[in-house]
């Protein structure tokens, strides 16, 4: 039987050596660091439009076509946007393709969107209360992070107006249209 | 020695308690970045989409789940027993049609993670009818009982997730008239030079 042995005789407490005990709390440490979940999800508000089945044609609100912006977005997080709200088929708008991204790419096209506005308002062909509306149409080929970047990019851009709304018959033709006109 | 080894306790405390361990999500879902800093709001109801498009609902407030699945209980003539009752209230959330329900929460946690891989998902389409869309039933019960139908709604759904697909799940919100509700996203920062930064830097709120 091994015995301890007690050093410093009556005069003190026995040292004990701490070197595990602050071994072990650092690997705590260091677990918990990695575990803890500092960021917490964020929440993104969306307000859809009101939509009801009674509702009448005539109710609608009515969207001038120079405040307008169209935006598609389609296969390969693609963006197709026009000028307008498109619902003339026998004058099809000029349709063109941007992406998400910082430099030259959707976010260019909302900034330009809203000085075209402010320079229409002050040449007075729209008037003061008018802002730049932004459509948002999903087509079936686009994903949910396309419509989250989308919306995020109103809020980044602070466009006042915007709302998701159905793809039409009128505007897939646009994309095919404009898919067909520039073969990858 | 010693102050070393108190620094190190005192960490370690702190980390302990800081730590809030991720609650159990039915399905992995990597969420979308927004440059939101909302917060989620309290004892709100989930929906989980996935990537493949398959639907979970959860509810974060224990008494209005218990009434919830009552509710369900009697109207679809399920015949839960009260076990199977409480492996609803303490379980986070389910994908499963209402045929499957009581078989899905006769399982215990463990199978219940195991089965929630391969769960067919709550049947939903861009219908306002209960009989096919059963994710609108589930949301119509459950805003009558969390917090007298003024309960926020907040979807999860995976960045890779169909249009849609997701629109099924707005289009059922919608024929709910909820028109409001949160995506629930990562944090990104705002880019600098645009609207929202000088926003932001001139200090006003959301």
């Amino acid at each position: 039987m091994a015995e301890i042995e007690v050093k410093g005789g009556k005069k003190g407490s026995p040292r004990i050596d701490l070197t595990p005990m602050v071994d072990l709390g650092f690997l705590l440490i260091t677990f918990f660091m990695f575990t803890t979940t500092m960021s917490k999800p964020k929440a993104m508000e969306i307000q859809m439009p009101y939509k009801d089945d009674k509702l009448q044609e005539e109710d609608k609100n009515k969207i001038k076509n120079d405040e307008a912006l169209t935006l598609l977005l389609s296969k390969d997080h693609r963006v197709y946007y026009y000028n307008g709200i498109g619902d003339d088929p026998s004058n099809p708008p000029d349709v063109q393709v941007t992406y998400f991204r910082d430099k030259d790419g959707l976010r260019d096209v909302l900034i330009n969107k809203k000085k075209t506005v402010q320079n229409l308002i002050s040449q007075g062909v729209l008037r003061a209360t008018d802002k730049a509306i932004v459509l948002i149409k999903p087509d079936d080929n686009s994903t949910t992070e396309d419509l989250i970047n989308a919306l995020d990019e109103m809020t980044i851009n602070a466009i006042p107006v915007y709302a998701v709304v159905d793809i039409t018959p009128v505007d897939k033709d646009f994309i095919k249209a404009t898919e067909a006109a520039n073969p990858q | 020695m010693t102050a070393m080894c108190d620094v190190a306790f005192l960490l370690l405390t702190f980390f302990m308690l800081a730590t809030k361990f991720k609650p159990e999500e039915p399905v992995q879902v990597v969420t979308p970045a927004s440059t939101s800093t909302k917060q989620i709001p309290e004892g709100f109801m989930q929906i989980t989409l996935d990537k493949n498009g398959r639907v979970f609902f959860a509810v974060d407030n224990l008494k209005a789940k218990r009434d919830i699945i009552s509710q369900i209980n009697d109207d679809k003539q399920l015949g839960l027993t009260p076990t199977e009752m409480q492996n609803f209230v303490n379980g986070s959330g389910v994908g499963v049609p209402f045929s499957q329900l009581k078989s899905y929460l006769a399982l215990s946690p463990a199978q219940q993670a195991e089965y929630d891989k391969k769960a067919p998902g709550i049947p939903t389409d861009t219908t306002g009818s209960f009989e096919s869309n059963e994710l609108a039933y589930w949301v119509q019960t459950a805003r009558y009982h969390v917090d007298n139908g003024k309960g926020r709604i907040a979807i999860k759904a995976d960045g890779a997730a169909a249009y849609p697909e997701i629109n099924k799940v707005i289009s059922t919100l919608g024929k709910q008239k909820v028109f409001r509700f949160s995506f629930i996203t990562d944090m990104k920062g705002v880019p600098p030079g645009t609207a929202l930064a000088a926003e932001r830097a001139s200090g006003k709120s959301e």
